[in-house]
């Protein structure tokens, strides 16, 4: 390709604190409209923002886990524009001096680490919910005044690949932070994307279109596609590329320039003369860096290592941090002979029954213990694979432990040489055919009589044990 | 530089308020006198004076992050009687 | 027979102790004071519009119950607060302001009706109200000055017992001399402006307008303190101020800035104040001149600061969620509706001064301006501040005339805007620095018309204010006089105490 694409992302994450930026109303979801307001975020007259500390421990918390430096001085600003969804007609923002800069992320790219770097991260309210319908629009403030943490990267990304790569990457640190649930769908993760072309080896940066309306991370990754594609036809044709705001339409799957014509946005920044600035002093920035936890990239490298793990079983173990922790647990106490079985049945049985009930694993009511315990009983031959699936099962929905419910449904699968030998040789003194179909080498009629076999012991034979058994029988 | 009718025009958009052509006139005037006078802020030195945003030397007030009661949909909409159920309601906005 | 309503708070206070007098006999003293002189003077505004008044349940009869009459810019929960604004009719807040709330929390009942004020406190002469001027009780073809205009005319008339009205660049101060009254402008974070319907943020501060500097002293303490809905207000405790009239000022360092007696001054102010300026030496401070070197540049540094925050805090006034809506006619303009909506709502809301500030306001922030303007103004501040710090270094106060005139006739400068803007040029700076001062009468001139002084002193020094105020008037009669209304024809009232 004689064109290279030059991408910057723009990163809106809502914070998860208990209570709004600004004023204490809480930030619950899905509430009856305007019910989570109070004259403060509904901008009354007379009324005063305060700035919510956790809001700001969690900002700079983010900051930190992005390599940021933190600023030693930083304030508030307000941006001006008129929109139905924001009651001040201002947004309470940062433009000069915000809380983070320079940071970076490393991707991992085709198997090669990439550094995009970070511009700036900052704190801002967020503004209400428009529902349009024929004649008029509904206005719902209670979103108005949620904490939002705007993440810029600078213009580093290259690829739509880049950019899907980095959101992953970005939301799993966010995710192991705890500050926010990075949930598109619920509107707590948005994105907005800049893009531009160029031919290989110019310096100056072709016109970009800024791009809105990606809801998911597929969607931004397509978005990006297209309009890259679109901007490089309109070069190789000669004509020029305009810049402008153009929506991603997901059922079409284009991108399509914005009807109202635009015009340069003035803001009118000015600082904040209700919020005094803030100035940071070493003590807190160390406290809060204390509270960042080994974060997903660096755990998987040590998964690896330590635990000796495929590339792909560590990814998907230290995807979510809490069942990260919980599989490490499981991994470090295991007392068996072969850590395999703890990985398989995490990333097998375990995760399926948690991602069918919408649930995390540790969320499964499964205690480290009890899973291990069940693992044990495996390895132990007193639990065939199929019977323990079903152990599992009963353990999430009654929180019973494993022995208990073997003994109560009689699952103890039966490994016991002696007893078996008794059954194989009862079977195969009431199969002669098959038995000489067998020795005659049809492979398959070993299966019938294994099969046999289990119907009398009611499938709580080991199955690989009655092979064996009846293979020695059968070629002696 | 001269305040106009063409800036003031451009103001007011900004400002979102709607001017007419009386108001435009007499405001434009009124606006160039008022500038003229302020234009004498250009004869004070301000060579490495920093600025004053904030009269008090207060920083960092924040407030603990513990929910407070919100008021009702029916308070919140009480002083208007453009509403719907319990939105606020605007004339249709086209994106 | 005294009219309870001309009393001071303090003394109503003491006859409502001594069961002299009862709550209900200085309700009816005020309403009816209001009934016979107030469709003259017109200090409260929306008098006939019943949902607007506060009820008369709320007010608990205890000693301390002397009603506090409220500028229509801040905030009663339930009542009717509109900035004497069209674009705010009918808007009814959902809250109290914090200073509301510290009154009633002491039991002091809020007086119903409203004071006018300049339409958003834009203004030096309450000509700016939707609702028509407030006349001066002094000479009623005069302003009552602004943008407090109403808060001062009723103290002086006896229609409030004591009123609270706020300052952004001397909006209690002027009335309050043009009116004969005392008027206090705290240190800017000194008094809570939650619930205060903010002109500019950085300038604004609620405070008393009363009769006398030991009403002014009382009412002072109950509004202010640390206020956690507030970011802007200090959190260090409130000294009881009723304990600073103390009538005492000898060698207190009194500084008279040379910059404050120049040409535009009145002569006859410039006598009336020397005068009370050789008063206080008289009675052993220590005077001698200063300079504050930047005070010319205070007034355009003022008219660029405050309108840009100005137009920032006017931005939400559209018709969205309360107040006038303004619908345009189908076809009207090219625009889209709800931009259409806004223009006409605030083009049909706004007065001429809140156009013209909002205007002069987003120019100074607008993208190539700012730095020309707004930054540039944002330095002369601190230069300003800074020669306020440099004479508060060596001296304990500053006193100068509080307005360059007495209050001048209704309609004079309302068609000249620079001129009703450089009236302001002895009270502004205060506020540039955030720094308290006080206003309390010191003569009449020939004309029979209240000449003010004003006290200036640093942050958080108000005991000072107080007690150099309450010395010069311990010892002069100017605050117990009161100007002769005449009552309607028909219903003749008896003497005014005089």
């Amino acid at each position: 390709m004689d064109y290279e694409i030059v991408i910057g992302l723009e990163v809106h994450i809502q914070l998860s604190t208990r209570t709004k930026v600004f004023c204490g109303c809480s930030t619950d979801f899905g509430k009856e409209p305007n019910t989570q307001v109070c004259p403060v975020c509904l901008g009354l007259p007379g009324v005063l923002p305060v700035l919510n500390q956790t809001a700001l421990d969690y900002s700079i918390i983010v900051g930190l886990a992005l390599n940021c430096t933190i600023s030693e001085f930083s304030r508030f600003d307000r941006k001006h524009y008129y929109y139905p969804d924001l009651p001040k007609n201002y947004q309470i923002s940062q433009y000069e001096y915000p809380l983070c800069q320079n940071g970076f992320l490393d991707i991992n790219i085709n198997d090669q680490p990439k550094r995009i770097r970070i511009r700036r991260v900052h704190l801002e309210e967020d503004a209400g919910k428009l529902l349009h319908q024929e004649s008029i629009s509904l206005i719902d403030y209670n979103r108005t005044g949620m904490p939002l943490l705007e993440i810029v990267t600078e213009p580093d990304i290259s690829s739509p690949d880049e950019a899907y790569e980095y959101l992953l990457l970005l939301k799993s640190i966010i995710k192991y932070l705890g500050v926010s649930d990075c949930d598109m769908e619920k509107g707590s993760l948005r994105c907005d994307a800049n893009i531009s072309v160029r031919r290989f080896g110019e310096k100056e940066l072709g016109t970009k279109t800024e791009l809105k309306n990606m809801n998911s991370f597929k969607a931004v990754k397509d978005a990006l596609s297209y309009e890259a594609n679109r901007q490089i036809d309109l070069l190789r044709q000669g004509l020029s590329v305009v810049q402008e705001t153009r929506l991603w339409n997901p059922e079409q799957e284009i991108t399509v320039a914005m009807r109202s014509k635009e015009e340069a946005k003035d803001y009118r920044y000015f600082p904040e003369p209700d919020l005094p600035p803030l100035y940071f002093k070493q003590e807190y920035i160390q406290k809060l860096k204390n509270r960042i936890p080994e974060l997903p990239d660096k755990k998987y490298r040590r998964f690896l290592t330590e635990y000796n793990l495929r590339p792909m079983d560590a990814q998907v173990l230290v995807a979510e941090r809490d069942d990260a922790e919980y599989a490490e647990q499981c991994l470090q106490r295991f007392k068996g002979k072969d850590r395999r079985i703890v990985i398989n049945w995490l990333i097998g049985p375990l995760s399926s029954e948690a991602n069918e009930r919408k649930l995390r694993i540790c969320q499964l009511n499964v205690s480290v213990e009890g899973f291990l315990n069940l693992l044990e009983l495996i390895e132990q031959g007193r639990l065939s694979q199929l019977a323990a699936k079903q152990v599992l099962k009963e353990m999430i929905n009654t929180g019973k432990g494993a022995q208990e419910i073997i003994k109560s449904r009689d699952l103890e699968q039966i490994s016991d040489t002696t007893y078996l030998e008794s059954v194989v040789a009862e079977v195969v003194a009431s199969n002669p055919k098959t038995c000489q179909d067998y020795q005659q080498g049809k492979e398959n009629a070993l299966m019938f009589l294994v099969g046999q076999v289990m119907k009398k012991t009611k499938g709580k034979a080991n199955p690989q044990l009655v092979q064996e058994l009846l293979r020695n029988k059968l070629t002696n | 530089m001269t305040i106009d009718k063409e800036l003031v025009n451009y103001v007011a958009h900004l400002a979102r308020i709607e001017l007419n052509p009386q108001e435009l006139e007499k405001l434009s005037n009124q606006l160039r006198v008022i500038l003229d006078f302020i234009n004498k802020l250009n004869t004070a030195k301000i060579e490495d004076i920093p600025t004053t945003s904030y009269v008090l030397d207060l920083s960092n007030v924040t407030r603990p992050d513990i929910p407070k009661v919100s008021l009702s949909a029916q308070e919140a909409l009480d002083n208007t009687k453009f509403k719907e159920g319990n939105f606020f309601i605007v004339p249709k906005i086209i994106e | 027979m005294i009219e309870p309503c001309t009393l001071t708070a303090h003394e109503l206070m003491r006859r409502l102790i001594n069961k002299e007098l009862s709550f209900a006999e200085l309700l009816t003293s005020l309403k009816n004071r209001i009934r016979l002189f107030d469709n003259k003077i017109n200090a409260y505004v929306r008098k006939n519009d019943v949902c607007s008044a506060a009820s008369a349940a709320e007010i608990s009869p205890s000693g301390l119950s002397i009603p506090v009459s409220l500028k229509d810019n801040i905030c009663t929960k339930g009542n009717n607060t509109e900035c004497c604004s069209k674009i705010l009719a009918g808007f009814k807040p959902p809250y109290d302001a914090t200073v509301v709330a510290k009154l009633k929390a002491h039991g002091l009942p809020i007086f119903e009706y409203k004071l006018n004020m300049d339409e958003f406190a834009f203004g030096s002469s309450t000509e700016n109200s939707c609702f028509g001027p407030t006349r001066n009780p002094w000479d009623l073809e005069r302003v009552a000055g602004g943008s407090s205009g109403g808060a001062a005319a009723a103290v002086a008339s006896g229609e409030a017992i004591w009123a609270l009205g706020s300052d952004t660049g001397g909006s209690i101060r002027q009335p309050a001399s043009f009116c004969g009254v005392v008027g206090l402008k705290p240190t800017y974070g000194r008094v809570s402006r939650y619930g205060l319907i903010a002109f500019a943020s950085s300038l604004d501060q609620i405070g008393p307008i009363t009769k006398d500097v030991r009403d002014c002293a009382f009412l002072l303490k109950l509004i202010s303190g640390y206020d956690p809905l507030d970011s802007t207000t200090k959190d260090i405790p409130v000294p009881d101020y009723t304990q600073s009239l103390d009538p005492w000022v000898k060698d207190i360092k009194i500084g008279i800035p040379k910059e404050y007696f120049v040409k535009g001054l009145d002569p006859e102010v410039k006598d009336i104040v020397e005068e009370a300026i050789e008063f206080l030496k008289k009675l052993g401070a220590k005077v001698k001149e200063v300079s504050l070197p930047h005070t010319e540049y205070a007034v355009a540094v003022y008219y660029i600061i405050a309108t840009a925050e100005a137009s920032s805090n006017l931005a939400r006034f559209d018709g969205v969620q309360y107040g006038l809506r303004s619908l345009p006619k189908e076809g009207h303009s090219h625009e889209p509706r709800t931009v259409a909506m806004y223009k006409k709502t605030r083009g049909d809301g706004f007065g001429e001064e809140a156009k013209r500030r909002i205007l002069l306001g987003t120019f100074a922030l607008s993208h190539g301006y700012y730095d020309a303007y707004y930054l540039r103004a944002l330095k002369v501040r601190t230069l300003i501040k800074k020669d306020f710090d440099r004479v508060f270094e060596e001296f304990d106060c500053i006193v100068t005339p509080t307005s360059p005139t007495v209050a001048f006739y209704i309609g004079e400068r309302a068609q000249d805007p620079l001129s009703m803007y450089l009236s302001d040029v002895y009270t502004i700076s205060a506020n540039l620095a955030g720094i308290p001062a006080i206003s309390l009468p010191c003569g009449f001139t020939k004309k029979g018309l209240p000449v003010g002084l004003q006290i200036i002193s640093r942050p958080f020094n108000e005991e000072l204010l107080l007690r150099v105020a309450f010395s010069y008037e311990d010892n002069t009669p100017w605050h117990t006089m009161q100007p002769y209304l005449k009552p309607p024809q028909e219903d003749f009232l008896g003497e005014l105490r005089g």
